[in-house]
């Protein structure tokens, strides 16, 4: 297992590299390259250009620059944010937390309702609550992210929902609190709107996902075995069924980061989230080129880390994978 | 609801071959319903793209702000005709922000999206069916490079990327650079990787059959293998990944649209139409809901056919 995890951890280290020679290529592409927000300003003459140009190294050729730039990216020096004037690496750590914190809650709710209606759905297979939930889930596949997100700030910030005895449901719709100091109630009401949209996508691949896990489970020969024997189905269910099924469901949760990440720049733009995603997209309305590539890189790392911890997840829960 | 139980029994299905024959296919397409309701809503939209210009009530970028049809316009979008007969002056699902037909525009936008849907799924399917039937038919560091930059362009999150590149092109010249077949060939570049991984899961087992080896006995090149002999016994996995991918493909074009990166306006489309719509929310609710509506059941109507043909084309892909 030892040895499974850090072959595993090396095969990624040459496709990181990878990705980053293609991410450079395309970044250093933009029309104007690293300079792009110094070439509009008036008061920055053509010398000036052509000295920072050579200070900064790119008039070399690019292999050069790119194997610098590597060397910089590996001493944690990402470079310098032009749009927060801050480097970087400091502007993505502190628009970190927030992001953790959106994405945290809707995993948590991803899993939490997805895994319940997915085991659901399978145990009342044809029932008239599988065929709500399978189409939740079908619906939840195909809505767009924003424009659920809209409607939830029409349904829930503009309008309200009325309940009966004249109470209306109101929740914030922008930022992540209304004021500086702590308050929990406050922040979790914030919370709300922006976790569930993020989180519907999620839902709706993790149920489907675990009913057809639990069904191909609950189909096979040991488990008939089990209900021959005479056990209650409650403990063929627990006992064998659930641990089995959610194997490559862990998988799946693990897999689904990458577009995670992408449902958090739209929930983060129309929610005045100040996360990461609102900072790419900022960033890209202003060529901020270092701050866009920071982003790039360090979101596919994650992605990368994460099809590792899945890997690794899997081989860990099911014995009858070989590592070897 | 009944009592849990077991789904004991039941022989699983197992078919030795991709049955591809038309009968079979439409018996099991039929068989499920929602797939054929999708299709119908499909065809409907298309034919509503088709026929926009006899259909729509005016020109999609006709601004009817205080001209001879609205006399008293007071600057506030017209509210559609179910809600406010007396005040939406012949717009029947209202106007937009400055006064462009919502219907106009959403039928126009049907145009936009079902044909980047389509466009971008030919061109992945084309690059992903080439980069897998090499790396399955070949197999050895062909397949391992292939795979390898698969892997690379797996990891980096598709809706950034997509970003950054449209971001790029415009800059380069101006956001009207932003055309149509400019997302056509950014989303498709970047959207090749499950074809192709399918394709050569595919060919790897294809190329060991006995037809293959007897194609190659008679002298045939490996082009001809490939294409004319095992590339026809792959199009079922296809076909359906395509279909799913159409779908996901409209809500990339939308999603892009809306962050202002992807189909510029004065040209319509479902994406472009939120975008402005975000910020009159309180005054005009119809601008926000029709088009992401719109989105939603042709994308909805999409998965349920993708869903019909995985059952129809191959019941072991379930």
């Amino acid at each position: 297992m030892f040895t499974y995890v850090v072959r595993r951890t090396l095969q990624s280290i040459p496709l990181l590299l990878a990705i980053s020679i293609i991410l450079y290529g395309i970044l250093y592409n933009m029309p104007g390259g690293p300079l792009a927000p110094y070439l509009q300003n008036p008061h920055i003459t053509a010398a000036d250009i052509a000295r920072l140009k050579h200070n900064l190294g790119l008039d070399q050729p690019v292999p050069i620059q790119y194997l610098k730039w590597l060397g910089h990216i590996l001493t944690g020096d990402m470079g310098w944010s032009t749009s927060n004037s801050e480097p970087v690496f400091q502007a993505l750590v502190e628009r970190f937390p927030a992001t953790l914190e959106l994405m945290g809650a809707s995993l948590a709710i991803a899993i939490l309702v997805g895994v319940t209606a997915g085991i659901l759905s399978a145990v009342y297979r044809y029932s008239v609550l599988d065929y709500v939930i399978t189409t939740v889930a079908f619906f939840g596949q195909s809505m767009p992210v924003f424009w659920f997100a809209l409607m939830m700030q029409l349904a829930f910030a503009v309008h309200g929902i009325p309940l009966p005895f004249g109470y209306l449901i109101q929740l914030p719709s922008a930022g992540i609190s209304s004021s500086d100091t702590f308050d929990l109630g406050d922040r979790l009401a914030h919370l709300v709107l922006p976790a569930a949209v993020l989180s519907l996508l999620s839902i709706a691949l993790f149920s489907r996902f675990m009913r057809s896990s639990l069904l191909e489970v609950l189909g096979t020969d040991y488990i008939r075995t089990a209900a021959a024997k005479g056990l209650a189905f409650r403990t063929i269910l627990l006992k064998h069924g659930l641990k089995n099924a959610m194997i490559p469901v862990v998988t799946v949760i693990a897999l689904t980061l990458p577009s995670l990440l992408g449902g958090a720049i739209v929930t983060e733009t129309i929610f005045a989230w100040p996360g990461m995603g609102r900072l790419f997209i900022n960033a890209m309305t202003q060529s901020d080129l270092a701050l866009l590539m920071g982003y790039l890189l360090l979101t596919a790392f994650l992605v990368v880390f994460c099809n590792l911890l899945a890997d690794v997840t899997y081989a860990w829960l099911d014995p009858r994978v070989k590592y070897d | 609801m009944t009592a849990p139980s077991l789904p004991l029994g039941g022989a699983p299905v197992v078919a030795d071959d991709i049955v591809f024959s038309k009968v079979t296919f439409w018996t099991r397409f039929r068989r499920h319903r929602l797939a054929l309701a999708g299709a119908v809503v499909l065809l409907l939209m298309v034919l509503a793209a088709v026929f926009a210009k006899q259909l729509a009530p005016f020109d999609p970028n006709f601004i009817d702000n205080g001209t001879a049809s609205v006399p008293h316009w007071n600057g506030t979008p017209l509210p559609p005709c179910f809600e406010d007969h007396g005040q939406c002056w012949g717009h029947p699902l209202g106007s937009d922000e400055v006064g462009r037909d919502v219907l106009a525009r959403l039928l126009y936008g049907a145009r936009i999206s079902l044909t980047v849907g389509l466009f971008a799924v030919v061109m992945e399917v084309l690059i992903g069916t080439i980069l897998g039937a090499l790396a399955g038919y070949y197999g050895g560091w062909v397949d391992w490079a292939l795979m390898r930059l698969t892997d690379v362009f797996l990891s980096i999150p598709l809706l950034p990327l997509l970003l950054v590149l449209t971001a790029i092109v415009a800059a380069s010249s101006s956001k009207a650079a932003l055309s149509f077949g400019v997302i056509v060939v950014i989303i498709g570049a970047l959207s090749w990787m499950s074809v192709a991984r399918l394709v050569r899961a595919s060919f790897l087992s294809l190329r060991e059959r006995e037809f293959a080896e007897a194609a190659r006995a008679v002298g045939n090149n490996d082009g001809r293998i490939i294409f004319r002999h095992l590339l026809p016994n792959a199009v079922a996995p296809i076909v359906v990944q395509a279909t799913l991918d159409v779908a996901n493909v409209i809500v990339l074009e939308s999603t892009l649209s809306f962050l202002g990166l992807g189909i510029q306006p004065p040209t319509a489309s479902w994406g472009n139409m939120l975008a402005n719509a975000e910020a009159n929310l309180q005054i005009a609710w119809w601008a926000a809901v029709f088009p992401g509506v719109c989105i939603l059941i042709t994308v909805l109507a999409i998965n349920y056919i993708g869903d019909g043909l995985r059952d129809a084309l191959d019941p072991n892909m379930r």
